[in-house]
Order: structure tokens, then C-alpha cells, then sequence
């Protein structure tokens, strides 16, 4: 057993805690892109959050929007927004839904006034902004302040036997110690969702997880397609996948033995600790934003052949078990365990070293994938816009 | 835990299949299970990359292929102990349109 290390974070008004303390600029829509990054050129330091969506969408996919852009927005790790919209409405809603959480928030519509006279008057308030969250220090924080997600990618045969074991000895420590954790990739449990069902704590929460499953499954099979190559992958059959159901083992090996205390919709923030389900997709960056949007402040996100995704909000360490791509793309992983998979280090020691990486990135060490600037940032989209 | 340094590793007791842990050529291999201490002898007929799939019984097309303990694929060939196993010889029980 590894000794407990101490975590420090930043503590949020309304009580939740972040690992990192960014000045977000986060456009309601695509059109909004052009005038967030001109801020985030005019004060480096603020974090532009430029995106394809937010227009002439309607019913739940403007609603999954809305919930993922204030989510982000509301995440402990974000100190203050500068919402920006084309329109002052919905710009309205998501600075609105950003609010509640107490922390600064400033908007600005781009309808009469143009880019150039928004760029002018929020560089102000995001360089105020900026500097009053210089000045928000660490403290000390518990692990059952943090809510950490997890996702795995590019997965091969190496996850399920290695990375995937080892991050779940990280989820049973981390909830035994009264964290929170988030797993998801819905369309990824095919195959052995029924395990996943007879986990959930209450006959409530497994209705709702089965009611996604199905719903997402359905979606799927309803297209006819012949989905190899695309679930699994090319990478993922290229490691040695040969089926969806293989693969879901491997995704479901890393969700570790403890109870599921929640589903939650799509962006949706966990109510109390413990793990939660969340109904996503398992392409990696839709998969990470919306686990953002769920509040997560750090990212597991184990890997076979070598996934390079990061987060702007949340920071991604990976953790790897194949040992072609721990040598091949050492670039980009935080975590080799390859030594699970030769049986030369078992899982409880290479599951500290994860827990032990993982803490460090709490207290601010800067994962690969923050260090080679990956901010991938993708909304999730239900269907076509009006 | 099987001894170290195996060259396929398997879930289960009883899984049908075992994963290579290194790159693997046609000849005598030895490998374990995560839940076990028995070790499992066999006679590779294929090469068979890291990461990818050893038979370790025979399956008949149309059996289920256990790994994890659970069903993970169909059998869409007869596949004999010690065949290299995948998209070639194994399909999705779930998504039937998704076939190599």
C-alpha cells in the first residue's frame, strides 16, 4: 500500500475542487470562435475554447449543448468564463448556468457590436479575470474531493490484460477513499452490460442504465451498418480486438469491483461520490469533453496502441501496457505498465505507481498530453441542426 | 499468478483463448491464467502478434468463444488448439452485420 500523499487543489465557491485554474473563453457557437481567440492571443494565459456547434440546434441535442458548454464552464477547474455568443440569448443561458456555481463569470453578445469591439471590451474583463485567479492558492484538499474520469482508447488485447487492470485498482482505492469517478462509452459494454447492470446500487439506477444502453444500442443497430472498423477500430482489430464484446471486457475490466452509484445523461455532474455510468460515445475527445462537463478534473485514460487525445479543462495521463507503444510513442504516455503483462510487476504495484502519477497530476505536474498541447475540445452531437 | 515471463496470457480458467504477450512464431509455447497458478503447454501453428489471440481448445464453428468467461465472439470456422485466433475465424455474437 502506497503512502498517502498530500493533495492540494483549488477550492471552488460552491465547494468543489479543481486541479488546475484556468480563465476560460468559451464561445457559445462556432460563430463565437473568431472572437474568443482573438481574446486568448490579446491576454495569453486565458484558455480559448473554440468548437463546431451551437447553431440551429433544438430539443435534446440543444439541450446536451447547453448542459455540456455550461458544464465545462462550471468545471473546478476553470477559475472564471468570458461566455461569448452571435446572439445574446443562448448566451444568456449558458453564462446563466455557469453562474450558479458563484464563480466570475462575464458575457458578451457579438450582434451589434461586431468581433473587434467584443475583443476589446472582454480582453479587459479576461485579463482582470486572469489576474484575480493568479492569486487563488492551493490548499489542502482529500481525494473524496475529486472526481476523476476515466476512458480508454486506441485499445488493444494489452489494455484488458494491463492497463485496464491496473486503473481499476486505482477506482476501488479511490472510491474506498471516498473520491468519485466517472467511467462511460455506452455502445462499449456490449457484451457484458449485464455486469455492468448488476453492479448498479438501486433497481433506479440500473432503469436508467439499461434504458441508455438500449437506447444507444438501438440507435446503432438501426443503421445496419457493418460496424467493423468503426467499433472496434482498425487500430483496435490491428492490436488484436476481433469484436465489440472483446473489447467491452477490456473497458469494463478497468471500472474495478465497486458498486455503481449513478447513470448519468450525457454532461451530467454525479450527485455523490462513488462510481457513476455516463451515457457517451467512446470516441475519445466527445467521450473526455462530456466527462468535463461531468466535472472531472483529471482524466484515466488507459491505451493499447498508442491514443495521443488530451483535454483543455482536464488534464489526460495515460497509462499503457504494450510495450511497443510504451517504446514506440513513450512521447505520450505518463504510465508504462508493461511490466503487468510479462508478469514482472504485479498489478497492485504498478496500480500505486498509477495512483501515486495520478496524485502528482493533482497537484499540477503537467501530463504528457498537456505538455504537447493536445486540447482537443468536441461536442457531442445528437442529430442534424434545423 | 502463472510464472513470469509467459508467452500468452488468459483471464480465466476456462477461456478458449489466451493472448500473446510477445510476438510469438509456429512451435511450443507456455502460458497462464490471471486467476490461476496452472501453466498451459501448446504447439503454435501460426505466428501470432503481440496482443493477438492462441487457441487454447478446439472450437467448432458456431460455438461460442469464452474469454473473460464471458461469450466475446462465434466461431465462423472450426479453429483447432493452438490456431491463431481473429477477425479471420471469429465474429461478433452482438452485431451481426459486422462481419471481416
Amino acid at each position: 500500500m502506497a503512502q498517502q500523499r498530500r493533495l492540494t487543489g483549488y477550492r471552488r465557491p460552491d465547494g468543489s475542487v479543481g486541479t488546475r485554474n484556468h480563465v476560460a473563453i468559451l464561445p457559445v457557437d462556432d460563430l463565437s470562435n473568431s472572437a474568443a481567440e482573438g481574446i486568448a492571443s490579446l491576454v495569453p494565459g486565458t484558455l480559448a475554447l473554440p468548437h463546431a456547434f451551437g447553431r440551429l440546434q433544438f430539443g435534446d441535442d440543444l439541450d446536451l449543448t447547453f448542459r455540456t458548454l455550461i458544464g465545462v464552464g462550471a468545471n473546478p477547474n476553470v477559475a472564471a468564463v468570458i461566455v461569448i455568443g452571435i446572439e445574446p440569448n443562448w448566451t444568456d443561458v449558458v453564462a446563466d448556468g455557469i453562474a450558479k456555481t458563484g464563480k466570475p463569470v462575464h458575457r458578451i453578445a457579438i450582434e451589434g457590436r461586431g468581433d473587434l469591439r467584443v475583443i476589446e471590451s472582454a480582453s479587459r474583463y479576461a485579463k482582470k479575470f486572469l489576474q484575480d485567479a493568479s492569486e487563488i492558492t492551493r490548499e489542502p484538499v482529500d481525494r473524496s474531493d475529486i472526481v476523476l474520469s476515466m476512458k480508454d482508447g486506441e485499445s488493444d488485447t494489452t489494455t484488458g490484460l494491463g492497463s485496464c487492470r491496473v486503473t481499476a485498482h486505482l477506482v476501488d482505492r479511490w472510491v474506498e477513499s471516498g473520491g468519485t469517478m466517472i467511467f462511460g462509452e455506452t455502445s462499449e459494454l456490449t457484451g457484458g452490460e449485464h455486469l455492468i447492470a448488476e453492479r448498479c446500487v438501486s433497481d433506479e439506477v440500473r432503469k436508467r442504465f439499461q434504458g441508455f444502453y438500449d437506447d444507444y444500442v438501438e440507435m446503432i443497430e438501426q443503421t445496419g451498418a457493418n460496424l467493423l472498423g468503426s467499433q472496434p477500430t482498425q487500430g483496435n482489430i490491428a492490436g488484436g480486438l476481433s469484436t465489440i464484446e472483446e473489447k467491452a471486457m477490456g473497458n469494463i475490466v478497468k471500472t474495478g469491483s465497486v458498486p455503481i452509484m449513478g447513470a448519468l445523461a450525457p454532461a451530467e455532474a454525479p450527485t455523490g461520490p462513488g462510481l457513476h455510468f455516463m451515457d457517451t460515445s467512446s470516441a475519445a475527445a466527445e467521450c473526455v469533453t462530456l466527462m468535463a462537463a461531468g466535472r472531472g478534473v483529471v482524466n484515466l485514460f488507459p491505451t493499447g496502441q498508442g491514443n495521443v487525445i488530451g483535454n483543455p479543462v482536464q488534464p489526460v495521463v495515460k497509462i499503457s501496457a504494450n510495450p511497443k507503444t510504451t517504446s514506440a510513442m513513450s512521447d505520450h504516455i505518463d504510465v508504462d505498465c508493461s511490466d503487468v503483462l510479462t508478469q514482472e510487476s504485479t498489478v497492485e504495484q504498478a496500480g500505486d505507481a498509477l495512483i501515486d502519477l495520478v496524485e502528482r497530476t493533482i497537484n499540477g505536474r503537467v501530463t504528457a498530453s498537456e505538455a504537447l498541447n493536445h486540447r482537443e475540445f468536441t461536442l457531442t452531437k445528437l442529430y442534424r441542426s434545423a | 499468478m502463472s510464472a513470469p515471463r509467459p508467452d500468452f496470457l488468459a483471464h480465466r480458467s476456462g477461456d478458449a483463448v489466451g493472448v500473446a504477450v510477445r510476438d510469438l512464431t509456429p512451435g511450443p509455447v507456455k502460458g497462464g491464467y490471471l486467476d490461476s497458478d496452472a501453466v498451459e503447454e501448446l504447439e503454435l501453428a501460426h505466428e501470432v502478434p503481440l496482443g493477438h489471440k492462441v487457441a487454447l481448445r478446439d472450437i467448432r464453428s458456431g460455438d461460442d468463444v469464452i474469454e473473460y468467461g464471458v461469450r466475446t465472439a462465434i466461431a465462423s470456422q472450426d479453429i483447432a488448439r493452438g490456431d491463431y485466433v481473429h477477425t479471420h475465424n471469429v465474429r461478433s455474437a452482438r452485431w451481426l452485420s459486422s462481419v471481416a
